[in-house]
């Protein structure tokens, strides 16, 4: 495999520990949404091709995805999901609304709560991330998105699909609601040589301070 | 000598807590652990008084091994290390009696935890 930029051990350790703290405070704040105990994985952060990313979520779902998108752009840009399995999404909402919320409401305001919940995740998570780097992120309005994951990575869309890119998900679930499903980020190369000045500066700031 | 365990599944974090640590209590032995088993072992083969654990680990996370400990050291000053602030990781914090630090770590943020169980150990006549 050819990839220009690697990230080191330590970088790589940092990343991991970067989406971690901007995750972990994302579930906080869905934790206040839902109500109920947000559980988190430990975040993956590989360098795959766009379509093996597709495919470490793909095998592991039977149904469609429904995903909130949100691109970002500064520095560094890409673009950042909240993706569960498509039946969960009226249980996400349902959780957030409310019990006494009828089936129709629930059905007619899921793609704006979807929405809306992905804007506070994703939000919190990238703006965590980008002020732990110390950089401004432009972030676009979120659009909801269907389909397989192959479709929401936009495989076959007219990109390289056998072009690498930096992929950082975590599972996620929300203790008793039927409601699980992922955080991903997808990152071009491109941006990569960026992101790994900015996490040895950041590295250097957290570990050479004066004491 | 007090000795402290820094548990954390990130090295860059391990890093980051020694550092505020020793800023703190320069005269306190540290010693790593990159898992809850690892840290079992580690209290098991040395004489640790502290331990500070992220909460976000594979396999089993902070409070599991601030659980396990317990049982074995019912006073030893534990700091559970996490972003993550839901209501029930908190509870689940105090319920053990142990004390929540915000992470990313930083010297401030560590203080109140470090002076609180020195006091503890010169109580305990550590």
């Amino acid at each position: 495999m050819t990839v220009l930029v690697s990230l080191d051990e330590l970088e790589l350790d940092a990343l991991t520990e970067l989406v971690n703290i901007g995750v972990s405070r994302a579930a906080a704040s869905l934790r206040k949404m839902v109500h109920k105990q947000v559980l988190l994985s430990v975040p993956a952060v590989e360098i795959v091709t766009r379509r093996s990313a597709a495919a470490l979520i793909g095998q592991r779902e039977t149904e469609n995805l429904v995903a909130v998108e949100q691109e970002f752009e500064g520095p560094f840009s890409g673009r950042a999901l909240l993706m569960f399995p498509e039946s969960n999404g009226i249980h996400l909402v349902r959780a957030i609304l409310g019990d006494e919320v009828s089936q129709a409401d629930i059905i007619e305001m899921e793609r704006e709560a979807l929405a809306e919940t992905g804007n506070v995740i994703l939000n919190g998570c990238l703006g965590s991330m980008a002020n732990m780097l110390q950089q401004g992120l432009t972030m676009s309005l979120p659009d909801v998105r269907r389909g397989t994951s192959e479709t929401l990575f936009e495989i076959a869309a007219g990109h390289d699909d056998d072009s690498f890119v930096l992929f950082l998900y975590i599972d996620f679930s929300v203790l008793e609601r039927d409601v699980r499903g992922y955080i991903a980020m997808i990152m071009d190369l491109t941006s990569l040589a960026v992101l790994k000045r900015l996490i040895a500066s950041f590295i250097d700031r957290v570990t050479q301070e004066e004491m | 000598m007090t000795t402290v365990l820094i548990v954390d599944d990130s090295k860059l974090a391990r890093i980051v807590a020694a550092k505020a640590i020793s800023a703190l209590q320069p005269d306190w032995q540290r010693l790593e652990a990159a898992n809850a088993v690892e840290a079992l072992r580690v209290i098991a083969e040395n004489p640790v008084d502290i331990v500070v654990a992220d909460f976000n680990m594979p396999d089993r996370n902070g409070l599991d091994l601030a659980a396990d400990i317990r049982a074995d050291h019912p006073q030893m000053p534990i700091a559970i290390i996490t972003a993550n602030v839901q209501d029930e990781v908190i509870t689940r914090v105090r319920a053990l009696n142990a004390t929540f630090v915000a992470k990313p770590v930083t010297q401030e943020g560590l203080a109140p935890f470090m002076s609180g169980a020195a006091l503890r150990l010169k109580k305990g006549g550590a």
